[in-house]
């Protein structure tokens, strides 16, 4: 249909993606392979792609002597607050944007473009400043609140789509039995809306996990540092040999990401979350 | 079934009852809407007008000191500034590269996705795999591709017999900036690709077909059918890029913090440095003040030149 490519066109076009499969995979690989290389391959004068002895040794030492255990707690408490909280905010409001009209609903979203565009040293010196003052900087509590009303335009957007795809017909025929709105609400909307509300939990949690910026300068107490900002630091005291460790908490750091996509990948593919993880 | 057609008069009917149902109504959409407004108000709204009003002002770091408003004072200072200057144009240079790097080879990799090629499966998870990497594990990625001694790249420049090649890419002061714009392509090239592939299967079938009919070539089909019915897409998406990557942070901080010399020095991590090692507020908001609007007017540019060429 397209008109069948020359047998030279074709071979081009698979050299074009065996160029690419090695531009995207190789790090991949390299990653995975410093994780699993004993301390010995890679000190090697020429390391190898695969190593020859693989071990979990990695992992059991990012975990143990660089506390990377501690901050992955860390970060699950933190995303997982930030996921709850932003569900339960922003709820209601998606409920009300899809089924009533109204400026206010309007200038909600339009500020998620607008936020886009305002780098995040205009707000971070005052969001500093107003946590300080309210005593949640440099607590999870102060980074949860940041992370929810970061999440927060995206999470209304994605979520009052789904509240839109559920018939209005539904609703009419339950109050039309005599339902009460909060049932009509609870019985009818809350369990079509469930795999919605999933999605922009996940969203969210998967915002919060790797967020960096805010992590970095709101909470200052290593003990409460997130595992991004964990890693990032572990970066400064590296030695050769202390890159396998950090390529295994690399590793670990990657997994929820690449569950979430896992999960996603239908909608992604078809384009209809373009833009859902700002990188 | 005299009910289909009255249905809609029905629906009317419902609408202006909900519209005039006025108070109690509105008061319960105000309810709703409450939870999520308040905190974006509080949270995003009000910080950013006060970050922008921060730039005209003297503010530093500490409790109880004074600020004053100083007006045009700091970008007095910045453009006497060299520091700035230096920091702005690597800024441009980084993000004007990777966006039009990442856009050409994502274009080139939806283009090959979008054909029944073998492989294609693998290829699309592993296009998708560097969006769902926190930004700083790709940063702690590419810093062991680039380490000069356990790299992946060293080890492949001495394999192939060109040991010459092998450099200490992220402290070398002409390699840095380079490698560090190639791992801003690595990283935005997923949402770029699969941005554009959702637009190419949105490009009708029966264009392509009528074309290839009248004897259009591979390049003129792809130069007058679809780039044209891909060109909304093309500008949202490169606006986009261009945006992120011009106030990325988390990779560069990881990759280089800035250095060697301040080679990649990223206006945002010049802004986090005065902020933050520095303490000076006020300087560093005028900093995001001038971001804002060179991002804007280089947005308005190019967005007109767009529309000039679409009509």
């Amino acid at each position: 249909m397209f008109g069948r490519p020359s047998r030279t066109g074709r071979a081009l076009q698979y050299l074009a993606l065996a160029g690419y499969l090695i531009f995207l995979g190789f790090p991949l690989v390299w990653l995975l392979s410093t994780a699993f290389k004993p301390p010995r391959e890679l000190v090697q004068l020429h390391p190898s792609l695969i190593p020859s002895n693989p071990t979990v040794q990695n992992f059991v030492q990012a975990f143990t002597e660089q506390d990377l255990g501690r901050a992955a707690l860390n970060s699950l408490q933190v995303s997982l607050a930030s996921a709850v909280l932003t569900v339960l905010v922003a709820m209601p409001a998606s409920y009300a944007l899809a089924r009533f009209r109204s400026k206010l609903g309007t200038a909600a979203l339009g500020w998620v473009l607008l936020s886009q565009l305002f780098p995040f040293v205009l707000l971070i010196i005052p969001i500093f400043l107003i946590l300080r003052q309210v005593g949640l900087a440099n607590t999870h509590a102060g980074l949860v609140l940041i992370y929810v009303v970061w999440a927060l335009p995206f999470a209304l957007w994605m979520l009052q789509g789904f509240v839109r795809n559920i018939p209005r017909e539904l609703e009419e025929a339950a109050s039309v039995d005599g339902a009460s709105r909060l049932q009509v609400l609870r019985r009818v909307v809350f369990p079509l809306l469930a795999p919605g509300l999933v999605a922009t939990a996940l969203f969210s949690f998967i915002s919060a996990w790797n967020e960096f910026f805010f992590a970095l300068v709101l909470v200052k107490t290593p003990e409460l540092a997130t595992l991004p900002v964990a890693l990032a630091r572990f970066v400064g005291i590296e030695g050769t040999a202390r890159l396998g460790p950090l390529a295994a908490g690399s590793l670990l750091a990657t997994l929820p990401s690449l569950i979430f996509f896992a999960f996603m990948q239908r909608r992604l593919s078809s384009g209809s979350l373009a833009g859902a993880v700002k990188g | 079934m005299t009910t289909l057609a009255e249905r809609p008069d029905v629906e009317r009917a419902g609408r202006t009852r909900r519209r005039t149902r006025s108070r109690s109504d509105r008061t319960a959409i105000y309810l709703l809407l409450l939870p999520s407004l308040l905190p974006i108000l509080v949270l995003s709204v009000f910080p950013l007008l006060r970050g922008i009003y921060l730039g005209f002002t003297d503010a530093r770091a500490g409790r109880n000191v004074e600020v004053s408003f100083t007006g045009l004072a700091n970008y007095r200072e910045l453009l006497g500034d060299e520091l700035f200057w230096n920091s702005f144009k690597i800024g441009l240079l980084w993000a004007l590269g990777v966006t039009v790097l990442q856009f050409l080879l994502a274009l080139g990799l939806a283009l090959l996705l979008n054909q029944q090629l073998r492989f294609r499966g693998v290829a699309r998870v592993l296009a998708v795999v560097p969006w769902a990497m926190p930004p700083v594990v790709v940063g702690i990625l590419w810093k062991l591709v680039y380490h000069p001694d356990a790299g992946l790249l060293n080890e492949f420049f001495h394999r192939i017999g060109a040991d010459g090649l092998r450099t200490n890419w992220l402290g070398d002061f002409s390699t840095a900036l380079p490698a560090v714009i190639i791992v801003g392509v690595w990283a935005g090239m997923p949402q770029t690709t699969v941005v554009l592939l959702a637009g190419l299967q949105g490009v009708a079938r029966e264009l392509h077909e009528a074309a290839a009919v009248d004897g259009a070539s591979t390049w003129h089909r792809f130069r007058h059918v679809t780039l044209p019915a891909l060109a909304p897409v093309i500008v949202a998406i490169t606006s986009l890029d261009f945006i992120w990557n011009f106030n990325s942070f988390g990779l560069v901080y990881v990759l280089t913090a800035g250095g060697p010399g301040g080679k990649t020095m990223l206006p945002m991590l010049f802004a986090y440095e005065e902020a933050f090692r520095y303490g000076n507020y006020g300087y560093a908001a005028a900093l995001g003040n001038v971001m804002v609007v060179i991002i804007v007017a280089l947005l308005a540019v190019y967005l007109r030149r767009r529309l000039r060429e679409a009509n």
